[in-house]
């Protein structure tokens, strides 16, 4: 490699190459102010006074910072309720949408990962499609059955709405885990005369565990953040999730930035955290093998 | 190793051994399934919610395209066929084809952008040293967790006419520069979100603000799996980076940007909660998209369900269109077998 014995290129290029990582490590922090700012300038909003957000000037942080708008949302609250009410719901909507999508991913990502069966190569391109149609094309069917079913305004029918908008991904995804614990695990067990059963939960499902839980995240997070659903099939003020709260915050008082920002904040952090737990499955899971080169 | 007891119970037929034991005689202590019949009884919850909440509806939708379904039918009355009216009023109307011209437009631009900046923060992401990488990699991340609606309203505020920000920064760049870029300097109380040209401007940043993070990392994957010899090869004989980019990494990455345009493309077509929020509702008909437009027709009185899933049939045909190449690539290169 160094066959560059002499003193002058050498310099050269480490001089170059020290150069181009200054301008690679400045690229890389205007990209991260880009992607970072327009979040953290929702929580700085969220604890600034009134006048620092109604002002012309920039303000690049809360100099006295206040609880003022944090408050006020969880008393007066957002459109109606205090914001605790609609935090409620959507952790309901989103951990039914878990429970419940968790169960049944993990049954049909063990039949696929599992077993060759005969239609098992079309329940997979089923899958493929379906991940594709877009929900908001469903919408308009959904909410007629949703109706005629009585669910309109209930919490329920937006979990079962959930689960059918998260289930194609999350058994695309949970099959690949599946698929990653050695068949010869089962085996042994089964020759040591475990039941089928037994086998599947003693065995299978430890160690499908983490598996199971970056699946959910991602389920959780799509129903925590779902709108359009939520804003058709909930008519009932009580019944709103964070998402439709916040809209509906935003289009009644649409000058009250603290508040709307401090809603917002309470909202996007929990998700935040969770992504950061389970980003790298996700990737995986949607470029779906077309990584592997 | 473990086989061979598989072998020796199955009773000779080892080349199918785990897989439900197939062929062989049904093991004594089964739980009373025949093992033919476990992987469908294991599919059947799943099947039930995927054709009757996504397959079903996909059927009626279709349906109620060729339908007229009003008030007196939301509540319970049959709804009549009204054969191909709803299209041929759709193809008639002015709002229908602007808000197609808006869908594809947005979509062309948002999805062109995303691919190019992901691309580039992917690469930069691949040169960076490991701390700075891990550094980027935390914030991009921020942009894509944060959920849609809080993108749409955070983008609201920072194009606020009166107190946002980016009107306060193109107040601060230097006269001259603001009129040579934008033929003006004073950009004081500037409605961002009245006119739909600009509200699509806002809405094409916001999009390309939350997307770019998931092509990004998606790139650097893909990079990662590319060895190191071949870049070390092309760079000893003398290669520059744009020739190295188009002919290395490029080629061997093309299945990944299939994949990445098409779900971008799927994505950018069926915009809604971003667009809703920031149009302000449905009020501003201007700046319609499909789906916004479909939803307006179905849901403000008098509701008009049936030309709303005309609208719907529209948008899903061009999805499904686009769908096939995606699952094409996906068949190609996944083992669905």
């Amino acid at each position: 490699m160094t066959t560059y014995g002499r003193r002058g290129p050498r310099g050269d290029l480490q001089r170059r190459k020290r150069l181009g990582n200054i301008g690679l490590n400045t690229a890389a922090v205007l990209v991260f102010l880009f992607a970072v700012f327009p979040v953290y300038w929702m929580v700085s909003t969220a604890f600034k006074s009134s006048e620092q957000i109604f002002t012309t000037d920039f303000i690049p942080f809360p100099t006295d910072p206040t609880l003022e708008h944090v408050r006020r949302v969880f008393t007066e609250g957002v459109a109606g309720h205090s914001i605790w009410r609609y935090l409620l719901n959507s952790s309901i909507v989103a951990l039914g949408t878990v429970l419940i999508g968790a169960v049944f991913s993990l049954l049909a990502a063990t039949a696929v990962a599992r077993f060759r069966f005969r239609g098992r190569t079309s329940f997979l391109i089923l899958l493929l499609i379906v991940q594709m149609v877009p929900g908001e094309a469903l919408l308009i069917p959904l909410f007629m059955m949703v109706r005629r079913a009585g669910l309109y305004d209930q919490l329920l029918g937006l979990i079962v709405v959930n689960v059918a908008m998260t289930l194609p991904f999350a058994i695309w995804m949970l099959r690949t885990f599946v698929a990653a614990v050695p068949k010869e695990l089962e085996e042994a067990a089964w020759i040591d005369g475990a039941s089928r059963f037994a086998t599947f939960w003693r065995v299978l499902f430890p160690l499908v565990a983490p598996g199971l839980v970056a699946t959910s995240i991602f389920s959780f997070i799509t129903a925590w953040n779902e709108f359009v659903f939520a804003l058709t099939l909930i008519g009932d003020q009580g019944s709103y999730t964070m998402p439709v709260a916040l809209r509906y915050f935003v289009s009644q008082r649409s000058v009250d930035w603290g508040g709307i920002m401090a809603a917002s904040t309470l909202m996007t952090i929990p998700v935040i955290v969770f992504f950061l737990l389970v980003q790298r499955r996700m990737v995986s899971g949607l470029v779906a093998g077309a990584v592997k080169g | 190793m473990a086989n061979t007891s598989t072998i020796a119970r199955d009773g000779g037929s080892p080349s199918v051994p785990a897989r439900g034991h197939r062929g062989a005689t049904p093991p004594r202590r089964s739980s009373g399934l025949p093992v033919r019949v476990v992987p469908y009884a294991l599919l059947v919850p799943g099947l039930i919610v995927i054709a009757g909440l996504l397959l079903y509806p996909l059927f009626q939708m279709v349906v109620m395209s060729f339908q007229n379904v009003g008030l007196r039918q939301i509540r319970g009355v049959p709804a009549e066929s009204v054969g191909l009216e709803n299209y041929q009023k759709l193809v008639e109307s002015e709002l229908f084809w602007t808000s197609l011209r808006n869908t594809v437009v947005f979509a062309v631009v948002t999805v062109a952008l995303t691919l190019l900046l992901g691309t580039l923060v992917g690469l930069l992401l691949h040169k960076l040293g490991k701390k700075m990488s891990t550094f980027l990699i935390v914030g991009i991340m921020a942009a894509w967790a944060t959920p849609q609606i809080a993108t749409a309203i955070i983008w609201r505020w920072l194009f606020d006419a009166e107190s946002g920000v980016i009107n306060w920064a193109l107040n601060a760049l230097p006269d001259w520069f603001s009129s040579l870029l934008f033929g003006r300097s004073d950009w004081t109380g500037e409605p961002w979100l009245n006119d739909a040209f600009t509200i699509y401007i806002v809405l094409i940043i916001a999009v390309v603000w939350a997307s770019f993070p998931f092509i990004a990392v998606s790139v650097l994957a893909g990079l990662k799996s590319i060895s190191k010899e071949l870049y070390e090869a092309a760079r000893v004989d003398g290669a520059s980076a744009w020739r190295i980019f188009w002919k290395i990494t490029f080629p061997l990455l093309k299945p990944v940007f299939a994949v990445l345009t098409v779900l971008s493309v799927i994505w950018d077509f069926k915009v809604f909660t971003q667009l809703f929020v920031l149009a302000g509702g449905t009020s501003n008909r201007e700046a319609f998209n499909l789906s916004l437009f479909a939803f307006t027709q179905a849901f403000s009185a008098p509701p008009k369900m049936g030309m709303g899933a005309a609208i719907a049939v529209v948008l899903t045909l061009i999805l499904l269109f686009i769908t096939f190449f995606y699952v094409r690539q996906i068949v190609k290169t996944e083992d669905v077998r």
